[in-house]
């Protein structure tokens, strides 16, 4: 090689403009369920992708500033609980309907969560809206909860519905979760 | 392993193009890598970077955009400003690190 030759660098992509676009559908209110696409929501942002959470039915107690921080982990119905770390020892699902069983298991799983360093959801989508994701909430969610902006997090850029979403992200890869 | 020249020096890239021995990294290096991929390097950016060097030589592994806006205190928001498009991956190019491989 010699002195002359450009250097080899990294293709970050800022020359070409990326079409690349992301939209989640945020639909369940459990703990364990806010969390995937929060995640990936964060990862696509962080590689340039214009992303977009769009929060519906259950997934409202997501944004919505009574519950977005109080947010449960049931593991009735769950098939695959086990204890934290101890992949192989199985728990029976139905104890999960056991008094107090559900703040136990939201405590452990907050903590699991904790101890990665990943943060809770309120602080979470307040990453999320300074990385410049952009959010949305589900017009027919807001009023059979009789909701207005002033409810949810200030990060939600507006109540919209379904057709607004479609519209608004034309072109997108859609996750629902 | 492919090797590229950078102001002169000879360095081993991988096949994206980041330096693969942390060690050989210096400012002046930092500087022209940062010229490459079009950022000025301002004292902010140079907070970043060098919070990365520093954690990196503790922890073992580049800190996640969440890890430096924490731990360094700078907004997440600025590390977009300071490095647009994709912050986490250019602090890492700047600083001679790997790519982060945490998830937040």
């Amino acid at each position: 090689m010699t002195t002359e030759a450009a250097p080899f660098v990294p293709s970050f992509d800022d020359d070409v403009a990326s079409d690349r676009k992301l939209a989640i559908i945020c639909s369940k209110g459990n703990l364990d369920m806010a969390y995937p696409g929060l995640i990936l929501a964060n990862a696509a942002v962080g590689e340039g992708i214009e992303t977009h959470l769009f929060f519906t039915f259950w997934g409202f107690d997501m944004i919505n500033k009574e519950t977005m921080g109080d947010l449960k982990f049931s593991f009735v119905g769950n098939t695959a609980m086990h204890p934290p770390g101890h992949t192989g020892i199985s728990m029976h699902h139905m104890l999960g309907g056991l008094p107090g069983a559900t703040s136990m298991a939201t405590k452990m799983l907050k903590k699991s969560i904790a101890d990665l360093d990943v943060p809770e959801v309120p602080e979470f989508l307040e990453i999320l809206s300074a990385s410049g994701c952009h959010m949305w909430a589900c017009r027919m969610s807001a009023d059979m909860n009789k909701l207005t902006e002033d409810d949810l997090y200030e990060g939600v850029e507006g109540i919209i519905s379904a057709t607004d979403f479609i519209e608004l992200t034309a072109g997108a890869q859609m996750l629902f979760i | 392993m492919a090797t590229t020249t950078i102001a002169g020096r000879e360095y081993e890239v991988n096949e994206e193009g980041f330096i693969t021995d942390p060690t050989v990294w210096t400012e002046e290096l930092g500087a022209e890598l940062a010229k490459l991929i079009g950022i000025d390097l301002t004292d902010a950016h140079w907070k970043a970077i060098r919070f990365l060097r520093e954690d990196y030589g503790v922890m073992g592994e580049t800190p996640t955009l969440r890890r430096v806006s924490t731990q360094a205190g700078i907004p997440v928001k600025e590390l977009f400003t300071l490095f647009p498009g994709k912050p986490a991956k250019k602090m890492a190019y700047v600083a001679g690190l790997p790519k982060p491989k945490g998830c937040v």
